[in-house]
């Protein structure tokens, strides 16, 4: 092909620029629909903060608004408690940090992602980062072709922040009116996705011993305060894993394997 | 005014736990160690969630083969071995837990 753009070239590149933008719109839409069965497992969770928030003595405003900017299912409940008990900013605040602290560890575990984005995709990927999210986004990164996986988690960010404002509101129109739908079971719906996330890992026996660490210290850890007990067991199990890492490479190495 | 300050205080620390790794990614090098950590991660935090849930469905212990919660998990880790397939699992494993519900209630 010369210097001078011929005709075809012209067609092709106007195909590659529109094939770019239907692809992205397609991650969009996958990462929205692999969200799907998580969204489904938060409805509750969402109705029911938008009841709590009233009868704990939040304004409806400031329900509103903690569900728009703070975006943090687990830390606006503890919050809610934490209001109804007459706790101080400071020490909610504190709260929040300390209940959030494990989306270090998410957006830790996402770095080499996302390092090729502008700061502006960062922000608003990494303000959408949830449990949720990062479960649907961790098995699509697992996946080989990653192009355009930033449209996916966008697509995931969208649905579910989307969703938990829908929520919050119809608990807040219910009010003292509660439905009963924490009881429907629908949580489930996270419990069965997630399973479908871990599987694919346990391929090694590091992986499989790892997470059953993570599993019996998520038990023997449960009473302790603000979901602590979830970072010591994550933390316990990535530090077995990589000892069991270390032992299987040594072996392999002397050879007795 | 209170709440004013408790959802601005909430947002930033939320969002600077959540961003604060993005915004330094590129001055970020992690070493192979911790590259091979991270792996771990998706795995070990997201089953450090299901097991307390499955565990503890209405917030007590129920260690029990009358626990659909676990019943259903169980049959639901068998099927992703499987069937290797996200949508199948969570298809047919939200179904086991609704018929497993409605029998053991």
């Amino acid at each position: 092909m010369g210097y001078f753009p011929t005709k075809s070239s012209y067609k092709s590149f106007a195909m590659t620029v529109r094939g770019q933008k239907s692809d992205n719109w397609l991650q969009f839409k996958k990462g929205s629909v692999a969200t799907l069965p998580l969204i489904v497992g938060a409805i509750p969770f969402g109705i029911l903060f938008g009841t709590l928030a009233q009868q704990s003595g939040l304004s409806i405003i400031a329900a509103i608004c903690m569900s728009f900017f703070v975006f943090a299912g687990s830390a606006q409940f503890i919050a809610l408690g934490l209001v109804a008990a007459g706790a101080s900013v400071p020490v909610i605040i504190l709260t929040t940090f300390i209940v959030n602290i494990r989306h270090l560890l998410y957006s830790t575990a996402l770095v080499p992602k996302i390092k090729h984005l502008p700061q502006s995709w960062r922000a608003v990927l990494s303000f959408g980062l949830t449990d949720e999210t990062f479960a649907a986004v961790s098995q699509r990164y697992q996946s080989p072709d990653v192009t355009n996986a930033h449209w996916f988690y966008l697509g995931s960010v969208v649905a579910m922040w989307g969703n938990w404002q829908l929520c919050t509101w119809i608990g807040l129109a219910l009010g003292s009116n509660i439905p009963g739908i924490e009881s429907w079971g629908l949580e489930f719906a996270m419990v069965v996705t997630f399973i479908g996330v871990v599987v694919p890992y346990l391929s090694s026996w590091s992986m499989i011993v790892s997470v059953t660490v993570a599993g019996v210290l998520a038990i023997l850890c449960i009473d302790l305060p603000h979901n602590s007990g979830l970072i010591v067991a994550a933390l316990s199990g990535i530090s077995v894993g990589l000892l069991c890492d270390n032992l299987i490479s040594t072996h392999l190495n002397k050879g007795s394997i | 005014m209170q709440e004013f300050w408790l959802i601005l205080g909430m947002f930033l620390v939320t969002f600077g736990i959540r961003y604060v790794m993005f915004a330094f990614a590129n001055s970020l090098k992690f070493s192979p160690r911790l590259e091979q950590a991270l792996r771990y991660v998706p795995p070990t935090v997201l089953t450090a969630i299901i097991v307390p849930a499955v565990l503890y469905p209405h917030g007590e212990f129920f260690l029990s083969w009358r626990n659909p919660y676990l019943l259903a998990a169980i049959i639901s880790i068998v099927l992703a071995f499987k069937t290797r397939d996200l949508l199948k699992t969570i298809a047919i494993g939200m179904l086991i837990f609704f018929i497993l519900r409605y029998l053991l209630a």
